[in-house]
């Protein structure tokens, strides 16, 4: 029989036939990306002043906010204190900082379970913003106007980048459940 | 589709449960990073072991991208100065000239200079040669603090508290060393404070870091503020980590009780930079010890 739609056995994931997702691909995925992008701002400039987002914590919101359920809850608490190795805050600003932003989502969930991009776009644009300023409120920086002012950019390069990023974490998303060859 | 973050838990006990189990663990983290926090904040020198393991096994991918990030800067600088050639050119013509008659002065003053220091038998023994060369291979760029790192550590002979040069300037100094990494205090970081003076006159001051890529001098003696627009600063040498005479910050704005500087050994232009002895351990040593107790006691432990 000729087959009606050459598609009929594949879904976006790839082929079904003798192919699953690896559990591997999908749970460590997530995890592997967040870490990778936490060591990011180490690279690129070695600036004057606070210019780079904080890529990793704002690859953790776009992952909760794209695939809610995947990380649990808890997530925030061994990503911040890798991030706290590279970030040059005092060690303990990212468990703190990362577990709030989880549970706070959390609890805007149980209140909005509707949301639009452009909503989860505002709610990880605000918690990235929030987390600026309290990371360099309790960096043992001495306070001061020109320190908060120097926090803007950051903040506005924050607010471009999320939609971007959420874009690559979609893309991983599909990467992560593709279906690979079982053996046997 | 409503996330299933949101929907019940079903009627199981064991998934209701682990729910709660995730919210639990969830919050006593959050509680053990403030613990965490305020413990670093209060002792800094807390975490040091395990964030300078995990910075010397990123160190050799963070110096691969600097090498990326230096020829890349070098390209478009070439690029840049095949399209100002010319005019170029004239100026720098006219620059060679003065400064050849500038080098002729400075070559009597140092003549000079040379016999008036024989004559007053203060000829110094200086070892100049730094400690190490290294490539500073990132910088902590998402962060409120300025730190940067280094590609050398305690195995090329760095030590804590050392100054850190590029070849135009100041960078800052040393906080923390690794085996084969370390982390260098930059001058704009808000607690870095260095003392400097003007280089064509008596004129000292402290600068400080903002946070903000600038750095605010401080006059120590008030009165009218002789500073302007374009004044450049370099190390007193007060203090003892700097050696004097190395440039810091050219004065950018002049405010009530000093000025704003801009850094003169701007990180992000540095490729490499060289890591120098403490110019005066002894009176570093000094100034710890105790008022209670004599130096020389200090030197013998």
């Amino acid at each position: 029989m000729e087959r009606a739609d050459p598609r009929s056995r594949r879904d976006a994931y790839g082929s079904r036939i003798n192919r699953a997702h690896s559990p591997l691909l999908a749970y460590a995925v997530p995890w592997a990306t967040i870490l990778f992008a936490s060591l990011l701002p180490l690279f690129p400039i070695a600036s004057a002043a606070p210019i780079v987002p904080p890529v990793g914590l704002m690859t953790l919101l776009a992952w909760r906010l794209v695939r809610p359920g995947l990380l649990p809850v808890w997530a925030g608490f061994p990503l911040g204190m890798f991030s706290d190795l590279f970030s040059g805050q005092p060690f303990g600003s990212g468990i703190m900082l990362w577990s709030l932003a989880m549970i706070v989502i959390e609890a805007i969930e149980t209140r909005f379970p509707w949301r639009s991009f452009v909503q989860d776009w505002l709610i990880a644009v605000g918690i990235v913003a929030c987390s600026i300023v309290a990371a360099a409120s309790l960096s043992g920086a001495s306070l001061g106007p020109p320190l908060f002012a120097a926090l803007v950019p950051q903040v506005l390069l924050s607010l471009m980048l999320y939609p971007i990023i959420a874009r690559m974490v979609s893309t991983l998303d599909r990467f992560r459940l593709l279906r690979v060859r079982i053996l046997g | 589709m409503a996330p299933p973050s949101s929907r019940r838990s079903s009627y199981s006990r064991r998934a209701q449960y682990g729910v709660f189990t995730g919210y639990v663990i969830a919050g006593v983290g959050a509680l053990i990073g403030a613990i965490l926090l305020a413990l670093s904040l209060w002792r800094p020198a807390s975490f040091n072991g395990p964030r300078t393991v995990a910075q010397d096994a990123v160190a050799p991918a963070a110096e691969a991208s600097a090498e990326v990030r230096a020829e890349s800067q070098n390209l478009i600088e070439a690029i840049r100065g095949y399209l100002r050639a010319g005019s170029q050119n004239a100026e720098l013509k006219q620059e060679v000239e003065l400064a050849r008659i500038r080098l002729a002065e400075a070559e009597a003053i140092k003549r000079e200079n040379a016999r008036l220091k024989a004559l007053l038998g203060l000829e110094q023994q200086e070892n100049t040669r730094p400690v190490a060369v290294a490539r500073l291979i990132g910088s902590s760029s998402a962060s409120a603090r300025r730190f940067a790192y280094l590609g050398a550590g305690s195995a090329d002979g760095v030590r804590v508290g050392m100054p850190v040069r590029s070849p135009r300037g100041v960078v800052g100094r040393v906080l923390e060393v690794g085996r084969h990494s370390s982390r260098v205090l930059l001058l704009t970081d808000s607690q870095s404070v260095l003392p400097v003076r003007l280089t064509d006159s008596n004129v000292v001051a402290y600068a400080e870091g903002r946070g903000d890529s600038m750095l605010r001098i401080r006059l120590i003696n008030l009165g009218i503020n002789p500073l302007e627009k374009g004044d450049i600063f370099v190390t007193s040498g007060a203090g003892g980590y700097y050696r004097p005479g190395t440039a810091v910050a050219i004065v950018a704005e002049k405010t009530e009780d000093g000025a704003l500087a801009r850094i003169i050994s701007d990180p992000a232009a540095t490729d490499y930079v060289a890591i120098e002895e403490i110019w005066q351990p002894q009176a570093i040593r000094a100034a710890e010890t105790p008022v209670e107790q004599s130096v020389a006691d200090a030197d013998d432990t």
